[in-house]
């Protein structure tokens, strides 16, 4: 057995680069579902937001407004504007396109929104006739050239005890960086009499009105903010594949985040990024540990083929998922006292 | 304002964290919070500065009703809200056609009815949480028809729910902070900046502590309101309400499911409201909470206002008698057995 491999991928899934992504995702959906008590269930458009807005910008709209205005952008600067596109813009659109007309009404209405959005968004960027804006099924590269090139390291050594390559590590610090910030910006408005406003509208948001706060103005502004870290956490997703495609968006995705804010606890500040932690270790080292049984023969050929590895495992967090909800259904962080208060 | 009723620490413990806040941290003079230096009168002085309203002489204002007609919609010499026409229809069923009513300044007005009467659908419609069919509301001379709801507590007016509405997975403190409004940091963008709003968080932590101290609360301060019993749930609702520093408060039902000994407590609660110049209309079906502390009752049946007047005069009006007990009746209603 090769347990270097084991540790690397266990390591590599608690603080890399996918942890990175569904923990900015989840602090976002934490905000939405944990705080405001949203229930949102198109995370993954917004972090598509973050992707397309990026990529589009540099590869495809950039360069159109280039050539029709005259405007001479180069690509690093397309790639900041592509930021702000990917990081304000198109995530504040889409949260505007599902909010306005749902916010109002009860919960259930923006869940039903929010995945058909999502299912939309995703379907569009894969037709064909959008090819020329949003490269349709094969999606979009090219873009991540402007933030390699601010990179101190070099793309043939390795680096963190040979876990990642010099780009890779790159990502992962400034992905770090960013999660620090959006973590710390959290903490700030949850504890601020604003994050109070927050957890009254998911506890009771008649109460909350008759305080004489406007529900509806917090509510719009947890979704655009919650949407927002999903985008920076697709945006991040986006860089670190070099590309931006449909497929990297499925409903599915949604799912995941929900499973590493739920593990991690749900109204908690470091719930997301714990549970994104565990998940990815879990996945990544599970599918190595897997692997290598098989490979050695301590897994029978006739039990499972390296082939099943890849289902084998999400069984597995299944599994995980429901002794939980059994055992600690708060989240690690949860408080079992506060979940409680539900049944009274 | 001291009353000698019984501390909410009669009520049996719920849980463990109910049980460790020591029944007698009274009398050993320690108390739970962050002012244990306060007395209690220094507590009913900052309570009495929490809820008072400038410029009402609740002493006239209840003398000034004694000559209103007593019949319904009778005018009021200074009302402070004022309801033309308001009908509310769900479907077939017209839930409240209130033809005018007005709600004298400064008095306990009590509004009762049977069961199914409208009249938490009218406080609905008073307080914008309901659109009405038909009709108009103005409160302190101010048309409030396009008023959002979350606007009417800036305009001084703060409601409470039938079923009460304690946001269990915050503590009690933190649902008597929520209640003061203008609050600099509840804007996104302050939220980041800490400085900006601790020292007006800090004034409005005192104030909800001084409630707390007067509504004899204190002691369950941290902890989360799903713990508290149904009965401490109405006090806090009332409590937080008051952190809003309105001109009036509507209570819907603030008795209903109260032991009597804290209802004394509330009821002393809510004349001392009245007493402070604060204008209050409240449900109540216990006619002996009604006898006591209003000024004046309005009662409501199907949607009507069917009477109005000083409360020993409702027992003896026949209208009231067949709305409550079907017409063809011929005696007059012992208030202490039928409502
Ligand atoms: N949202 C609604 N949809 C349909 N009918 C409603 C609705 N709300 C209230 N009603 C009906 O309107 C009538 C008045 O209800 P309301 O709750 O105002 O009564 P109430 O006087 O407060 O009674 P109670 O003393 O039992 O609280 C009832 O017949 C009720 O069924
Ligand atoms: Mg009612």
């Amino acid at each position: 057995m090769d347990y270097q491999a084991i540790i690397e991928s266990l390591f590599r899934g608690l603080i890399g680069e996918r942890f990175i992504v569904f923990a900015l995702a989840a602090i976002g959906l934490n905000l939405h579902f944990g705080y405001t008590g949203l229930l949102n269930f198109g995370q993954a458009v917004f972090m598509a937001a973050g992707a397309y807005g990026l990529a589009m910008t540099v590869v495809t709209i950039g360069p159109a407004v280039n050539r029709n205005t005259g405007l001479n952008m180069s690509e690093s600067t397309l790639f900041w504007v592509g930021i702000f596109m990917a990081v304000v813009v198109f995530p504040l659109v889409l949260a505007l396109l599902m909010g306005i007309p749902t916010l109002r009404l009860r919960a259930d209405y923006l869940a039903i929104v929010t995945i058909a959005v999502a299912e939309i968004f995703r379907l569009i960027a894969r037709s064909p006739s959008l090819d020329k804006w949003t490269g349709s099924s094969d999606g979009l590269t090219g873009f991540t050239s402007t933030f390699y090139d601010l990179s101190p390291f070099t793309t043939t050594d390795r680096y963190f005890f040979n876990l990642f390559t010099g780009n890779q590590f790159f990502l992962v610090l400034v992905g770090w960086s960013i999660l620090a910030l959006g973590t710390l910006l959290c903490w700030l408005m949850i504890k601020s009499p604003w994050g109070r406003v927050l957890k009254a509208i998911r506890e009771d948001e008649d109460a909350a009105r008759s305080l004489g706060k406007n529900a509806y103005s917090y509510k719009m502004q947890a979704l655009i903010l919650g949407g927002m870290f999903g985008a920076v956490g697709g945006m991040v997703r986006a860089v670190g594949f070099s590309v931006a495609q449909p497929d990297n968006f499925i409903t599915d995705v949604t799912f995941f985040v929900y499973v590493a804010l739920i593990l991690g606890g749900a109204g908690k500040v470091f719930g997301p990024l714990v549970g994104a932690a565990l998940l990815y270790a879990v996945l990544d080292s599970s599918d190595t540990i897997l692997r290598q049984l098989v490979a050695n023969d301590y897994i029978p050929e006739s039990i499972m083929s390296g082939t099943q590895v890849g289902q084998v495992r999400f069984m597995l967090v299944g599994l995980g998922l429901i002794l939980l909800a059994a055992f600690r259904p708060q989240g690690i962080f949860g408080n079992k006292e506060e979940m409680a208060l539900d049944d009274r | 304002m001291t009353d000698n009723s019984p501390r909410e620490d009669d009520y049996p413990a719920m849980n463990e964290t109910f049980d460790r806040a020591s029944p007698f941290a009274d009398d050993a003079g320690v108390k739970a919070g962050p002012r244990p230096d306060i007395s209690d009168e220094e507590a009913d002085a900052a309570f009495a500065e929490v809820v008072t309203v400038d410029g009402v002489d609740p002493v006239a204002a209840r003398a000034a009703l004694a000559d209103v007609p007593w019949e319904p919609g009778a005018p009021k010499p200074d009302p402070i809200l004022v309801a033309d026409g308001v009908v509310r229809r769900f479907g077939g069923l017209t839930a409240v056609d209130v033809d005018h009513v007005e709600i004298q300044r400064g008095v306990i007005t009590a509004l009762i009815g049977p069961n199914g009467a409208g009249k938490t659908t009218l406080f609905n419609l008073l307080t914008n949480f309901d659109t009405p069919d038909a009709g108009t509301r103005v409160f302190n001379d101010k048309n409030i028809d396009n008023v959002a709801a979350h606007n009417i507590a800036g305009h001084g007016m703060v409601r409470t729910f039938q079923l009460t509405k304690a946001l269990s997975k915050m503590t009690v403190i933190e649902n008597m902070k929520l209640g003061a409004t203008g609050q600099k940091g509840e804007s996104l963008f302050r939220s980041i900046f800490p400085f900006m709003w601790r020292k007006q968080e800090k004034e409005i932590e005192e104030r909800a502590d001084d409630l707390l101290i007067h509504f004899k609360m204190d002691h369950m301060r941290d902890q989360f309101a799903g713990t508290l019993s149904g009965g401490q749930r109405k006090l806090l609702e009332m409590a937080r309400a008051l952190m809003v520093e309105p001109e009036m408060v509507m209570l819907d039902e603030p008795m209903a499911g109260v032991n009597p000994a804290l209802t004394q407590s509330l009821l002393g609660h809510v004349t001392g409201l009245r007493d402070q110049g604060m204008t209050v209309l409240f449900v109540e079906h216990d006619m002996d909470m009604v006898q006591e502390i209003s000024d004046w009752v309005i009662v409501m049946a199907e949607g009507q206002i069917i009477a109005e007047g000083p409360p020993a005069s409702i027992g003896e009006n026949t209208a009231v008698v067949d709305a409550y007990l079907g017409s063809h009746h011929d005696s007059a209603l012992d208030l202490d057995q039928e409502l």
